[in-house]
């Protein structure tokens, strides 16, 4: 037996949500009034997600802070940022959810529930070209989570390429932060751009969202074919149409195709995929948001994409059921089928140009944390062929860019992760790793 | 380091040693993107990288924030906070360890 073995640490609430974006600050405040023991845990220093991320350079829109407030306000829900979950707990026989590790920049324990809400949300897509390790290049969404991070790009020349209203999105941020946005290339033929504007009256609010982010730099059926640099970017390749090229000088290239559902913690929790946008690739959950797993539920981006009032409203919808409040769930169907119309509108416009599988050359990275390139996985019969001949997705990232870049470039599926999802400290596992003292039924420490 | 009771406008941090100040909640990622290219880590093969996804997903960002690795998109920069990167080290390397 070592000496100075760690005390195991374990804590416990009744709903533990996972995510503090829009989904989860819904699920919360709509569980709140139960009384329940609420725990929110977000891997960022702020609460917000994506959409509504705080920073130095952020002026937060009124429902963001709102929510923010009311959060604040409720003495039952507990809001943990920068903290991640790391992998699997060891569950107690009182739990009636799975326990979590969860870590931070102190510690790591072990958190027990008796519901969990899932709130992952979305990542972006980002396929590799030629170039696209090159510092400077980052995705659109990320381009503008970095500079409500304080990131200074007063005076820089962005080019943003990809496919989606985030390309709009992130130039505006660009622009307000002082950038000059010199071309948006958006993947996706100008009549499926008209299509989905054609539909926006259907939501109000997002017709005239729309109207702020016009940009005459925007270029349709145009798509990124190499960033240009020695040691950062100095200039983009963009191809518009079948055979015009040009090359445009810049300082950054904000590249992002679209979003992939974060389904890594609700897989390895054994959640199935399914939901019907996206492609399937979504958490599947029923019209109370319970996922096919007991005591686990999901809501917001991580189900599909639908946009920020779609994750509010399912958010809600499984923070009432999550309290045991069914009325209160259903009551809230009807705007919930309004949202999905919406993000119905967007899985049919923003479909993917065959021609972005051609983009990779033989020694394009694919994998970027274990330096895999293009020509040793084109061979590979599949994702487990790939990764244990190559290492592709075996990195700290744990096949979260490669494994969705694959998907599109080879029709691979990745495998649902194992224990750990993210890289952990050793003392988080040492701290944890053991059954819990007060579970009888555990074995005894090893 | 002094701390004051109003809430500083800037904070100073250490970078590879090197002091700089940034404003207030400036996150490490786009402290270090003060200085261009604002490389975080070399990878496998010795390529340079800087942060890419911005949102704690892809790990480029990763560095060594008061002897941690930690990612340096989500972690916001402190007073006196001392932020070491790989880039143009051996993989990992992230010196000094402590």
């Amino acid at each position: 037996m070592p000496l100075n073995r760690p005390t195991p640490m374990h804590e416990r609430c009744d709903i533990l949500i996972i995510g503090a974006g829009p989904a989860g600050m819904a699920a919360a405040l709509a569980a709140a009034p139960s009384g329940a023991a609420i725990t929110v845990v977000d891997d960022n220093p702020q609460p917000g997600g994506q959409i509504w991320r705080d920073g130095p350079q952020v002026a937060l829109p009124p429902l963001a802070q709102q929510h923010r407030a009311a959060l604040a306000q409720h003495a039952n829900i507990r809001v943990l940022t920068g903290t991640r979950v790391v992998g699997l707990g060891a569950r107690q026989p009182t739990d009636k959810a799975p326990a979590l590790l969860l870590e931070d920049a102190d510690r790591g324990w072990t958190q027990h529930s008796h519901r969990i809400i899932l709130c992952t949300g979305a990542r972006e897509l980002l396929l590799p070209f030629p170039g696209w390790t090159l510092p400077g290049v980052t995705g659109a969404g990320a381009l503008q989570a970095l500079i409500k991070a304080g990131l200074d790009v007063r005076g820089q020349r962005i080019v943003i390429a990809g496919t989606g209203p985030l390309l709009l999105a992130a130039a505006a941020t660009a622009t307000q932060a002082g950038a000059t946005v010199v071309r948006i290339a958006e993947q996706a033929a100008w009549a499926a751009l008209a299509g989905f504007a054609a539909q926006l009256p259907r939501w109000p609010a997002k017709a005239l969202q729309a109207l702020t982010l016009l940009n005459t730099g925007v270029r349709a059926n145009t798509h990124v074919l190499e960033a240009q640099g020695t040691t950062q970017v100095q200039s983009v390749r963009l191809r518009q149409g079948a055979h015009a090229e040009e090359t445009i000088a810049c300082d950054r290239v904000a590249c992002g195709f679209g979003l992939v559902p974060n389904t890594q913690l609700g897989q390895l929790l054994g959640c199935a995929l399914g939901g019907p946008l996206s492609n399937g690739q979504g958490l599947a959950v029923d019209a109370q948001m319970r996922t096919t797993v007991p005591g686990v539920l999901a809501a917001g981006e991580n189900t599909g994409f639908g946009g920020s009032e779609r994750a509010l409203v399912q958010g809600a919808i499984a923070g009432h059921t999550a309290a045991g409040h069914v009325q209160q769930a259903q009551a809230l169907r009807g705007q919930l089928a309004r949202w999905e119309g919406f993000a119905q509108a967007l899985q049919t416009s923003f479909v993917l140009n065959e021609q972005l599988k051609a983009l990779p050359r033989a020694d394009t990275l694919v994998c970027r944390c274990e330096d895999v390139a293009y020509a040793d996985l084109a061979p590979r019969q599949g994702w487990i062929d790939a990764k244990l001949h190559t290492r592709c997705g075996m990195g700290a990232c744990q096949g979260r860019i490669c494994g969705a870049a694959t998907q599109h470039l080879f029709g691979w599926t990745p495998a649902a992760p194992r224990h750990l999802l993210a890289p952990a400290r050793i003392a988080t596992l040492a701290a944890c790793g053991g059954p819990a003292p007060e579970d009888p039924g555990a074995a005894p420490p090893g | 380091m002094t701390y004051t009771s109003n809430t500083p406008r800037t904070v100073q941090i250490a970078v590879n040693g090197v002091p700089r100040q940034v404003p207030a909640g400036t996150s490490v990622a786009a402290a270090l993107a003060q200085q261009p290219p604002g490389t975080t880590r070399t990878s496998v093969t010795g390529q340079l990288r800087a942060p890419l996804c911005g949102m704690g997903v892809c790990h480029e960002c990763r560095v060594r924030i008061q002897g941690r690795i930690r990612l340096a998109c989500q972690t916001v920069c402190a007073e006196g906070m001392a932020i070491d990167t790989d880039a143009g080290n051996a993989p990992g390397s992230a010196m000094p360890c402590p």
